[in-house]
């Protein structure tokens, strides 16, 4: 099937691939921020991640320890942020901005001799007879692990702030810092956890572009990615289903913009290669008009600092 | 057990101290990995902080540091600005190259022009290139309430595909055997931003940029509409009794914001870099985000901020070529900065008192 040159099935296929890093990225940050806390470093965050889970899988030529590297490196650069903003009450914003610029530099030190260099292969899980079955076999059973990981992980992420205790105590202190701290709940200890696992999602996410996706280190190979990931939890108004539709949207114009590039339509490749960033503006200025007037979605105590005075 | 007690009014004293102290710390901070590299960590540092400012041929460098320094201050006077009322502006990137863009699209338009009017030409539109892209987040802010903070960084991106788009597309130079990249504007005298005294790095821009720093205390300390922007970020309830209208102030801040960037990089085009290329642009307008908080968003503090930036990068290279010093241990060192000088911050608003919790 094939619509101006364009195969919807291989599209389909890449578009789970091509949102998986924004997706995991998105759904660490939308657990931080349900927490009351703004990190702007995710992009820093997916980056380290990216270039650690690189250098790890290279150096033992297991993709899995790559991952698991990636994610390490991304709680690391989250605990920072955490020390400053929980402990030393820095301003968040501030804070998230030089966590990004911090990172951005520390990989491009890191990945010097990274360059041009394979990463050992990601193996897609095998399925069997399921992968033969036309259209639905390449779209729904043609990827590796990670991407079904991430599927679930929103799941998690989304029955644990419903339905559990740890969730409640999560939103309580996202949603009034002094109330929950009123009635005994460590706020500081709730926000390292959830930034750490932020920073862990970013660090996958990351490490699942350079190892995976391109499959390559490249300085800066992150290119907003981490940004985006950022505008789909407000896209998502803090639900954890809506960042994977807002993800999964944002991978298919990815991948949409990649095979109208490959199809040699006549339009220049920058200017294709804009369309994720303006849709995105496009579809943030949507969500805010009609947001305009209802309830507010963000967490109340989001970017605000917590003092304990008493 | 230490305990933080907040101050009643934030320490005069640790105002002006946590920028001495954060750079003191980064030191220590960056000489440790400098041996991690492999590099003597006191010799790295001497390179440098000492080496451009006295070394050999520091003239020629004490004129670069002016280059460097004059689009950073340039750029983050006008940031700071917006901070102030907590409008993030972080998109001051993609506004320097709409500013370069449209100033050498005017230029190469009328190639080859020898008319005076066409520098102060290149002028306006810079600013107006760098205005006019800020008016978006701006604007989006007023009508639909989105994040300034994602629309203008989003921009980013944005302004870098289009820039890519003109050095290979309209505004590649035809006499240019196929390379990427536009003509020299270095090359073009009536569009040439020379050093006004040769050699010394002294060029418009760096003028603009002390202008603007003497605006900007002029406006932010001896102005209403700064006294306004003040109030607004730091008591925003307050600052809407006071009769503040916040869409004006978004508007006022991302478009001063955007004008100064933009201004930055129609100097930076149009002189020391004197091409538009795909990679025109090198990061100043992230940087300048670290100025403005060393300058404590300060114009007077961004002056001394903008020009110890300009040394770590001049330093930096320096480095570089006498000792090896990868380019991204500097970005590396910048970003060390600015952490420490947000932990120590700390110190301006609250008491730090060992020992048992003190009672309420």
């Amino acid at each position: 099937m094939s619509i101006g040159g364009i195969d919807i099935v291989t599209l389909a296929a890449m578009l789970m691939a091509a949102s998986t890093p924004v997706l995991l990225a998105a759904t660490g940050e939308l657990v931080a921020e349900k927490s009351g806390v703004l990190n702007l470093g995710v992009e820093g965050m997916m980056i380290m991640g990216a270039v650690a889970g690189f250098a790890a899988a290279v150096a033992t030529g297991s993709p899995v320890l790559g991952f698991v590297a990636g994610a390490l490196a991304g709680a690391l650069m989250a605990t920072l942020f955490a020390f400053l903003t929980q402990i030393f009450l820095s301003n968040q914003v501030a804070t998230g901005l030089a966590l990004t610029l911090f990172g951005l530099g520390l990989s491009a030190l890191i990945g010097k001799g990274y360059e041009g260099v394979r990463p050992p292969p990601t193996a897609k899980l095998d399925f069997g007879p399921l992968a033969d079955i036309p259209v639905i076999g390449p779209i729904f059973f043609s990827h590796d692990w990670i991407v079904y990981a991430s599927v679930l992980l929103v799941a998690v992420v989304w029955f644990v702030l419903r339905y559990t205790r740890a969730g409640l105590i999560l939103r309580a202190v996202g949603e009034s810092h002094d109330a929950a701290h009123a009635l005994g709940y460590r706020v500081v200890a709730v926000r390292f956890a959830a930034l750490g696992f932020g920073g862990a999602m970013a660090g996958l996410g990351g490490a699942y572009l350079s190892l995976v996706r391109v499959p390559q280190w490249t300085e800066g190979m992150t290119a907003g990615a981490g940004w985006i990931a950022l505008a789909i939890v407000v896209f998502a108004s803090w639900r954890p289903w809506r960042v994977l539709l807002g993800a999964y949207m944002f991978g298919g114009i990815t991948a949409l913009q990649l095979q109208l590039q490959a199809a040699g339509y006549a339009i220049p490749v920058h200017i294709l290669s804009m369309a994720p960033y303006v849709i995105t503006i496009v579809v943030l200025v949507i969500l805010s008009a009609l947001h305009r007037h209802g309830v507010q979605a963000a967490p109340a105590s989001l970017g605000k600092s917590f003092h304990a005075s008493s | 057990m230490i305990t933080l007690i907040r101050r009643p009014n934030p320490s005069k004293f640790w105002t002006y101290a946590t920028p001495i102290v954060a750079v003191i710390a980064t030191m220590f901070a960056g000489g440790l990995l400098f041996a991690m590299l492999g590099k003597h960590p006191v010799e790295a540092i001497r390179v440098i902080f000492w080496e451009p400012l006295f070394g050999a041929n520091a003239s020629y460098f004490r004129g670069q540091l002016l280059v460097k320094a004059g689009p950073l201050i340039l750029i983050a006077a006008g940031l700071a600005v917006g901070f102030r009322a907590g409008i993030w502006n972080i998109g001051a990137e993609g506004q320097y190259i709409m500013g370069a863009l449209a100033s050498a699209w005017l230029a190469l338009h009328v190639y080859p022009a020898e008319s005076h009017w066409l520098f102060p030409a290149m002028i306006v539109l810079g600013a107006l290139g760098g205005l006019l892209w800020a008016m978006i987040p701006a604007l989006l802010k007023v009508w639909f309430g989105t994040s300034e903070i994602l629309v203008s960084l989003m921009l980013v991106y944005v302004a870098e595909n289009l820039l890519a788009y003109m050095a290979f597309g309209p505004l590649k130079n035809p006499e240019g055997f196929g390379f990427p990249g536009s003509r020299n504007l270095q090359s073009y005298p009536a569009a040439h931003n020379a050093d006004l005294i040769a050699g010394t790095g002294l060029h418009w821009g760096v003028v603009t940029a002390f202008v603007a720093v003497i605006a900007t205390y002029i406006l932010m300390h001896r102005h209403i509409t700064g006294f306004r922007i003040r109030v607004a970020g730091e008591a925003p309830r307050a600052a809407r009794f006071a009769g503040v209208i916040p869409a004006r102030l978004v508007v006022f801040c991302l478009g001063l914001a955007g004008a100064f960037a933009g201004l930055a990089g129609m100097f930076e085009v149009s002189g020391p870099s004197g091409q538009i290329t795909d990679s025109f642009n090198v990061g100043y307008g992230f940087t300048a985000i670290i100025v403005a908080f060393l300058g404590r968003l300060h114009p007077i503090g961004i002056l001394l901020a903008g020009l110890l930036m300009a040394l770590t990068y001049i330093g930096g290279d320096m480095a570089q070529l006498m000792l090896g010093l990868p380019s991204a241990a500097i970005q590396v060192f910048q970003g060390m900065l600015l952490f420490f000088l947000l932990g120590f911050d700390v110190l301006t608003n609250f008491r730090v008192r060992l020992g048992r919790r003190a009672r309420a």
